[in-house]
């Protein structure tokens, strides 16, 4: 069956069964590697993607479901610079073998969206179901609190600017 | 362009194909260059091994002046390709910023046997200085000649030499070799004692080590931009899932491959023995495929083990397999007759899985005549013996191309994934992609030994340890190892068989306390199935490490309590209380570890339960130390126990650490960090839990994981050189990766203790049964 999707702001037509995970379609079909499969049951987070705003985990969302607004790993910079989640990443050194990290990221993107200046309970609460077995967790908390802090000063030199 | 005549042709092909380093300084090590089929094939063989004792095997520099280093070492996900960069540029004197660093594919890497035993700085780092300082003194001999200047006359700074005095005179490391080889040999017995001519420089003269620059590999980790094994895409290539036996020792009775032939992209189904897989063109597909295969197991006569809830009961009451010899000192006999108070205790450490965070997944291609692994095995060069030996190929024909995957911790040492991908290949003609399912890899991984602990301890009538006896069993036969052919879980399933199995191996406590008379005995049992089992026992990061030292740092605490002792000190006065020296002064940075950890914590000195306080939470504090290698590690946990729930958080975590000489301060923190955390996980959620008849932990749920929610509040690392000359110009690294994972278990029960007096015996510490043993306590 034939089906378009929108993923990072560019569409693409795919052949696929309407019942496959999106995960593999993004993975195989479209060559994208910021999704990675961890579990098939929805309980880690590696293969997150965000779906029209909501962090979504591609290896149990049928392809069919989702048409347009996805957003992966790869889809996250602008005009070549990092989100400043990524850069909060880099500056804290939080990966160990960084498998999982797409999954935290991801995570983290779409709280922030909704959440701009989270406390440290709703950090924890937002990320829990977001799994990493080398424990990098206490640097990814400490992360998103830098990236917090970053894009707010942003905030404030862009209504400067304005001003 | 430069010419290359009578050289190895790996040598050439690899100078040939080297690329020059990216202005920014930041090198993606990804496969393209270096390892990429040629027309959708593999690259002629024969794939040779690399000649460590070449200098050009190691280290490449370009015309531009940066250097390109190729060791034989993988990484788990600690950094240590940044630290080789380090300390390698530090020897040849060549800008960090301008050098790259190539791991662990067989056919272009030295054989450093991957990485492993946390040897990465220990061991390995050092043939890599000695060659990287030997390219240094060639290059200064070449500057000699250009110049027709003795060497003494000649500076180097950052990949120029230039004359003493007269900087006009300089060239280029670039200039002078760039994009040819050095055509240099070592000396060397074996891959450890590579070495040069040239003497590696005193550690005050190292500039990047000790500095922290920031990894390489995660710019592109972070970006999406990095090419994982889970990654690798060939054409013509086809996808294979396993189907496993649904209960443990199960037999294949038969396949009918009719309910799978309809389905879409259905390429084959391939079995041997009890190994069964299907392939198809889609992953989809062959998950589809592996799901609905109907195939008819035996159910075995016998049970393949006790259920996890009988399982300590069973190590007790089976004879053991073996014992080693017991490590006596004194005569704790006696000691124990004349003692003022005599302590006994048994702790329980199950089974614990790696559950790595991705199943395990290779991709084989076995086009041109040869067999590629595309795989993220931590240990590549055992992997090429173990594919060549169990497909009965020479091992020219096989080559491993590592590249990034989810954390090792030994699980990858004992790959399955490559061998069965090399089978399905092998079978099928076709490029083949394995990847298990979560169900697969956490029912069937490796597993850590369980443990069953007897702990005796005697106190004087003034509170001193007199004597100290530590009795354990480990459910460890049949350990499995580096990518065997005859070991690897495929192998098994076909119903290769080795004469005997391992032996496996149980462990005794590493601390250096004076202990008068001390007995020390360890034993390995075996569960009922030896082969074929889930309950296969591998290495998981310090394989027997957590387990010894829960059962010996918790008994140590006890012993304090009953010497109404702060347990701090009471470890120190074993500490303290000889004076002999002692190997690597590990006793001297004991001591030294132990202060530091109490100085960060802020450690106040009583015994141990604090007064009970009253409220829903109880909070405490509790330490444990102990060395891995030379490498020494103290911690203190801070706990919340919720007396209505049991929950358990651990609310700030101090490690103090000594391994020698720092490479990267930062990645070394990191690591420290982590492998405590990973060590929590152990202490409060980890168990694999199994009926008589298969493993039940099959997912998150049921094996569980430490989270974000259980996340400390404050984590405190604490660098430590406690030798007693900490300036020597020799100072040696020692291993970064596991030694922190030993003492947390035992500091996490110790401080439950003091927040409840309640002492827990039995990992993990799960909030049911916290609770039970509180309420046995009446609290």
């Amino acid at each position: 069956m034939s089906l378009t999707l929108i993923v990072n702001g560019k569409s693409h037509t795919v052949d696929v069964d309407p019942s496959t995970p999106l995960l593999y379609v993004l993975r195989n079909d479209l060559g994208l590697q910021g999704p990675r499969f961890g579990c098939g049951l929805g309980q880690c987070g590696l293969c997150t993607v965000i779906v029209n705003g909501a962090a979504t985990r591609s290896c149990i969302v049928p392809v069919s479901r989702v048409k347009s607004g996805i957003t992966t790993l790869e889809g996250l910079a602008k005009d070549g610079k990092l989100h400043p989640l990524q850069q909060a990443w880099i500056d804290e050194q939080v990966p160990q073998c960084g498998f999982c990290q797409n999954g935290q990221i991801m995570t983290a993107k779409a709280l922030l969206d909704k959440n701009p200046n989270p406390t440290d309970a709703e950090i924890r609460e937002g990320m829990n179901g977001t799994l990493c077995r080398c424990m990098t967790y206490y640097r990814v908390q400490a992360a998103i609190k830098r990236a917090v802090k970053a894009m707010a000063e942003h905030r404030v030199s862009a209504k400067e600017v304005v001003a | 362009m430069t010419t290359f005549n009578g050289i190895p042709k790996h040598v050439e092909d690899v100078l040939s194909r080297r690329s020059v380093l990216k202005s920014a300084g930041l090198f993606v090590v990804s496969f393209g260059p270096l390892t990429a089929p040629v027309n959708g094939q593999n690259p002629a063989g024969p794939y040779p091994d690399v000649d460590y004792r070449q200098v050009d095997s190691w280290i490449v520099i370009h015309e531009d002046g940066s250097a390109t280093f190729y060791v034989g070492k993988t990484d788990c996900g600690q950094g240590t390709g940044t630290s080789f960069r380090q300390i390698m540029s530090d020897e040849l004197d060549v800008a960090y910023d301008k050098t790259a660093c190539i791991m662990g594919s067989t056919d272009v890497t030295v054989d450093q046997g991957g990485s492993g035993g946390s040897t990465a700085m220990e061991r390995d780092s050092w043939p890599m200085r000695r060659v990287a300082a030997e390219a240094r003194r060639v290059l200064f001999q070449m500057g000699s000649e250009r110049f027709g200047l003795p060497v003494d006359q000649l500076v180097v700074n950052e990949g120029v030499i230039s004359v003493k005095g007269d900087p006009s005179k300089s060239v280029t490391y670039g200039q002078l070799i760039g994009g040819k080889r050095f055509n240099v040999a070592l000396t060397g017995d074996n891959i450890n004692a590579t070495s040069g001519a040239a003497s590696v420089k005193p550690v005050q003269a190292l500039k990047n080590v000790g500095l922290s620059p920031q990894r390489y590999d995660i710019p592109p980790k972070v970006d999406g931009s990095l090419k994982w094994a889970v990654d690798v895409k060939l054409p013509g290539m086809v996808h294979a899932r396993n189907v496993k036996p649904p209960l443990a020792g199960a037999k294949l009775v038969g396949i009918d491959e009719t309910s799978v032939r309809s389905l879409p992209g259905f390429v084959k189904v391939v079995s041997k023995g009890n190994y069964v897989a299907v392939v198809c063109e889609r992953e989809e597909q062959a998950i589809r495929a592996a799901n609905t295969l109907k195939v008819n197991w035996q159910k075995p006569s016998a049970a393949p083990f006790p259920s996890s809830e009988n399982l300590f009961n069973y190590m007790r009451e089976v004879k053991p397999t073996s014992s080693s010899k017991p490590i006596v000192v004194g005569d704790p006999e006696t000691a124990f007759d004349g003692a003022a108070k005599v302590l006994e205790a048994d702790y329980d450490i199950p089974f614990q899985g790696h559950t790595a965070i991705s199943p395990a997944h290779a991709m084989a291609d076995p086009s041109n005549g040869q067999m590629t692994i595309y795989s993220n095995d931590m240990k590549s060069y055992g992997m090429r013996r173990g594919v060549a030996q169990f497909l009965g190929v020479p091992r020219e024909k096989v080559r491993v191309v590592w590249m990034e995957g989810p954390q090792g911790f030994g699980r990858t040492a004992a790959d399955d994934a490559g061998c069965e991908a090399a089978y399905l290949a092998k079978e099928i003609g076709r490029p083949v992609r394995v990847q298990w399912m979560r169900s697969e890899e956490t029912a069937w991984d490796t597993k850590a030994p369980a443990f069953a602990v007897k702990m005796k301890g005697a106190l004087d009538a003034s509170g001193n340890l007199v004597a100290l006896d530590y009795n354990a069993r480990a459910a460890d036969y049949n350990h499995v190892g580096y990518n065997e052919a005859d070991t690897v879980l495929i192998a098994q399933l076909m119903g290769i068989r080795r004469g005997k199995p391992a032996e496996g191996s149980s462990a005794v406590p590493s601390d250096v306390y004076a202990i008068p008379n001390r007995r020390m005995a360890a034993h390995v049992v075996s569960m009922p199935l030896v082969w074929e089992t889930p309950l296969r026992t591998g290495n998981l990061r310090d394989p027997n490490g957590p387990q010894s030292t829960f059962a010996s740092e918790s008994f140590i605490d006890e012993l304090a309590a009953a010497a109404k002792a702060d347990p701090m000190e009471f470890r120190m006065k074993l500490l303290t209380s000889a004076t002999a020296e002692d190997n690597g002064f590990r006793r001297a940075r004991s001591i030294a570890v132990l202060k530091a950890a109490a100085d960060a914590y802020g450690w106040d000195r009583r015994p141990s339960p604090k007064p009970r306080g009253t409220g829903e939470i109880l909070s405490g504090r509790g330490m444990a130390y102990s060395f891995r290698g030379q490498t020494i590690a103290a911690e203190i946990a801070e706990v919340e126990v919720n007396v209505r729930t049991g929950h358990v958080w651990v609310k700030r975590l101090v490690c103090a650490h000594d391994c020698g000489l720092v490479i990267n301060p930062q990645s070394l923190r990191r690591t420290v960090e982590c492998a405590m955390l990973h060590s929590l996980s152990r202490a409060i959620h980890e168990e694999v839990q199994f009926d008589t008849e298969k493993v039940t932990s099959m997912d998150w749920n049921s094996h569980p994981t430490l989270t974000h929610a259980d996340v400390p509040e404050k984590i405190d690392v604490v660098l430590v050189n406690g030798d007693p000359n900490p300036n020597r110009p020799d100072l040696p690294p020692y291993g970064g990766g596991e030694s922190a994972c030993k003492p947390m278990l035992a500091a996490v029960a110790n401080a439950i203790y003091d927040a409840t007096g309640v002492r827990l015996r039995r990992v993990p510490f799960r909030a049911p049964r916290v609770l039970a043993a509180l309420k046995a306590a009446q609290i």
